[in-house]
């Protein structure tokens, strides 16, 4: 427990990307087996230990300390697992556990033994100690690593290329010992043919504004505004996996369900519009990020893949072939398993780069979010390779915002004031509509951390409320209804395109110009 | 025959029968008042006649015009406010008795900060005890604090929650240094409150072994300097200000808390910002602050130290002046102690 714990103290505490893989990448390398395993299950979220619920916290410090000293402790920490950390005396013999005992011990413990169990540990445990055990027994570490950040670490640690460590990723169960036999050199790669695995995704470069490809050797489609999935069913299993690599089968149950094939296929993840149609991305994030989905969800908003590519078919590999014959197989796949949750993404016949770009001019109003461009001869390389494939996305939509708020950065940019909170008038006042923290040169932000430092109106913690004096040109991809935000709006992906040093607040956009972006048929859940 | 000391201790006597604690001592917006001395202690706007305990900004104010403080405190305030320090002072050191009015006066260690005091106050047979800020750990730049045995003891209670416990100083400069040899290219910079924590921590290093110069910004220097001259060791000091960038690389930078994450620190290589406050000990304080390597070291009583030191003067009455005085009051209350919280304003809650 003790290098958990050290290892989690570290990741709360570090702001950098670089110095959290560093953390991570000394844990896996030094800590023995199997508890390096389950340290990477806690971080990849495949532990799920949650045996404790918080009232049960509450019980246990109410044995040991006065309850009227707890609650002025809890109110002033607002943790309660670091609450109970702190207050427990722990004053026994030091002696933490090792994370695999305490794993394999509330593996088997009734759930009415989980508080003596707990109790034990705690007394020989440091206050560290006690709050990363408290974390792992109620779930949720929120140490500020994703289960992708923490297989980066993993490659890098040993050299490995992320893309193998997820192909086998999904085939392996904690503590991954195979793992890492396999990444110590002991022995091969793991083998998880036959296994609802991960493939790594081909993925696309950006176009360049004044490229222009030879449209012979392309194959053109639409770049739906969804999110890019991987749906493998294979020896029977089915999983739905994102961009990341992250199992989402649980949140899909209507995609998973319909996918009667042997196969794995690239597609988009799309929410039909009650006329039959995608609906804009807003309909599809109503049903992300969920652990179960209700029956009114699903018949809201019914999922669908929209098939790209297809990388294997049964059991054959079709990963080294020609774009072209494999969008034959894809075709011909589809016509056999396809259905209302199934489809195949429709190819962009164009001869001339002038029709494309109109194409393109006209995507916004079809709710897509722009063309892609794959070399007919590519084979389906994992990771993003310059050259077979591009992304030619719509451009943004731009709106003039007044700087309200502005709060400092983290790591390096810890010493400015580097996250912008933008408003739009409503009335004679300014309503915030989005936040942004990048599309800035280091130049500017250096010119805007002076200004926010010379126009300070109030002070909140980190925050700075400024004169409404600074007009933001801000770009974001779209635009759609919120109800969580007061401004009833919500953007998507929004970055500081321009400072308008030159125009008066009072000249920027009105809430109301935002609003008519919304996409027509947007609507909330 | 005349016993005049019997004849004394007996009037004493049945005065502290008629006398109660509160009829001369009175806690106003001013300050603690001792009304048969009239002074003040640690008031909050100038007075004719203050006691200073130690010399934080929010206990040692400028404008008083007699100040009765220990050497060290009064060279301290001098060293800060000059001309503004105060018009006369009596230097007053530990234990050495004086009277004011009708009553008696003395100053015992707190073992805060380098001259810090607990103020004794006697009259009409009762001991009160003020304490001022304290810590009862070892502290190498100043003696440490004596109980004092009392009718009333008056305590602060900026740490008091049983969360707040803080470990050993050996544990948390050892993770200091750790990190320092972890990260050779990086600048350490730790902040620390100028007066007390600096001194305090650069003294625990130095007796860790560590001998190359520390960096400091240009607001401890002065402070720095003066401990050196009241005999407290600090070793080899330089101004962090007139250092290139590749000199600090590996370097330890001490600085304010308000230029950890300010522009001050862009000249630094990469640092690993640091801060040395016993409120690192929650994880939500440390990163508000933006610290990477919290480092929990105080120069006020953590919680154990509190309820030990109430034992250690034995005073059947306790009264709390600041910090989080409800829970050392309930604390009391359920001990047996006559207990209550005292409005005192202007504290500042963050300092320590």
């Amino acid at each position: 427990m003790t290098p958990f714990a050290e290892l989690l103290d570290g990741l709360v505490y570090t702001p950098s990307r670089n110095g959290k893989l560093r953390l991570m990448g000394r844990y896996f390398t030094t800590v023995p087996d199997p508890d390096r395993g389950w340290g990477l299950a806690a971080l990849t979220g495949g532990l799920s230990l949650a045996s404790a619920k918080p009232a049960m916290l509450r019980a246990l410090a109410a044995e040991r300390t006065d309850p009227v000293l707890f609650a002025l402790s809890y109110d002033y920490v607002g943790d309660l697992a670091e609450t109970c950390a702190l207050i427990w005396p722990g004053d026994g013999p030091r002696q933490a556990p090792r994370l695999s005992e305490v794993v394999d011990a509330l593996g088997l413990a009734a759930r009415d033994r989980v508080p003596e169990l707990l109790a034990g540990w705690l007394d020989g445990m440091t206050a560290g100690e006690r709050w990363a055990l408290l974390k792992l027994v109620t779930g949720g570490l929120r140490v500020g690593v994703s289960a992708r950040l923490a297989k980066t670490a993993l490659a890098e640690a040993f050299d490995t290329p992320l893309d193998e460590i997820e192909e086998v990723w999904h085939g392996l169960k904690p503590p991954y010992g195979r793992l890492f036999d396999w990444l110590d050199g002991r022995e091969s790669k793991p083998d998880v043919s036959g296994l609802p695995t991960f493939r790594p995704f081909m993925l696309a470069h950006p176009l360049e504004d004044d490229v222009r490809l030879d449209l012979g050797a392309y194959q053109v489609e639409w770049k739906w505004d969804g999110i890019r999935v991987q749906l493998a069913s294979v020896g029977g299993e089915r999983r739905l996996y994102s961009r990341s690599g992250d199992d989402i089968s649980a949140t899909f149950p209507d995609v998973v369900e319909a996918a009667a094939f042997e196969g794995v296929l690239d597609g988009e993840l799309l929410v039909r519009a009650p006329d039959g149609a995608p609906a804009p991305f807003n309909a599809l994030q109503q049903r992300l990020n969920r652990k179960t989905v209700g029956r009114k969800m699903l018949d809201q908003h019914p999922a669908f893949v929209c098939a790209y590519d297809i990388l294997f078919d049964g059991g054959e590999d079709l990963r080294a072939l020609p774009l072209s014959s494999r969008r034959d197989r894809l075709e011909d796949f589809v016509a056999r398993t396809g259905s209302e949750r199934l489809t195949l993404s429709e190819l962009v016949s164009v001869d001339e780069w002038e029709h494309l770009a109109r194409l393109r001019a006209g995507t916004r109003a079809l709710g897509i979010e722009g063309l892609m461009l794959k070399r007919r001869d590519s084979a389906y390389l994992g990771g993003r390779s310059k050259g077979p494939w591009y992304k030619w996305k719509r451009d943004p939509l731009t709106a003039d915002v007044v700087l309200m708020y502005a709060q400092r950065g983290h790591g390096k940019r810890s010493s400015y004031y580097s996250d912008y909170t933008f408003g739009a008038w409503r009335d004679e006042s300014l309503v915030p509509v989005g936040k942004a923290y990048f599309g800035f040169t280091d130049e500017e932000l250096r010119e805007l951390d002076r200004w926010v430092r010379n126009h300070t109106t109030n002070r909140f913690g980190p925050v700075r409320e400024v004169d409404k004096d600074l007009v933001l040109e801000v770009a974001f991809d779209s635009i759609h209804p919120s109800p969580r935000h007061k401004s009833g709006v919500a953007m998507r992906f929004p970055r500081i395109k321009r400072i308008r040093w030159d125009k008066p607040a009072r000249e920027a956009d009105r809430l109301e110009a935002l609003e008519r972006m919304i996409p027509a048929q947007a609507s909330i859940a | 025959m005349m016993d005049p000391g019997g004849a004394r201790r007996h009037i004493a006597c049945i005065m502290a029968l008629r006398t109660k604690p509160e009829d001369w001592i009175s806690v106003t917006d001013a300050g603690i008042h001792c009304r048969p001395g009239n002074f003040y202690i640690d008031p909050a706007r100038p007075a004719e006649r203050a006691v200073i305990t130690h010399g934080h900004g929010d206990h040692a104010r400028p404008g008083n015009t007699d100040v009765i403080a220990t050497p060290d405190t009064i060279a301290i305030m001098q060293a800060r406010y000059g001309e503004d320090a105060g018009r006369r002072f009596q230097p007053l050191a530990y234990g050495e008795t004086i009277e004011l009015g009708d009553a008696r006066l003395w100053l015992a260690p707190a073992g805060h900060v380098l001259g810090s005091a607990q103020v004794v106050l006697e009259y009409a047979g009762q001991r009160i005890v003020v304490s001022g800020d304290y810590k009862r750990r070892r502290d190498p730049t100043c003696p440490p604090f004596e109980p004092v045995p009392c009718d009333v003891f008056v305590t602060e209670a900026t740490f008091g929650l049983p969360v707040f416990r803080h470990p050993e100083d050996g544990e948390e400069i050892g993770r200091l240094l750790a990190s320092i040899a972890a990260f050779p290219e990086r600048a350490h910079l730790v902040g620390v409150y100028a007066l007390g924590k600096c001194q305090r921590v650069i003294r625990l290093l130095r007796e860790a072994g560590y001998d190359r110069p520390i960096y400091l910004h240009g607001a401890l220097a002065a402070l720095c300097d003066l401990y050196g001259r009241l005999g407290v060791e600090l070793g080899p000091l330089r101004a962090a200000g007139e250092a290139d960038k590749d000199e600090l690389r590996g370097a330890l930078v001490l600085a304010p808390p308000g230029a950890l994450r300010d522009r001050w620190s862009r000249r630094l290589p990469e640092p690993v910002t640091a801060m040395a406050s016993g409120w690192m000990r929650v994880r939500q304080r440390a990163r508000q602050r933006g610290v990477e390597l919290p480092l929990v070291l105080s120069d006020h009583a953590d919680w154990d130290e509190l309820t030990q030191t109430i034992s250690d003067v034995a005073a059947p009455e306790l009264w709390v002046t600041h910090g989080r005085e409800d829970a050392l009051v309930h604390w009391a209350q359920q001990k047996g102690y006559r207990a209550r919280a005292l409005a005192l304003v202007g504290r500042e809650e963050e300092a320590e």
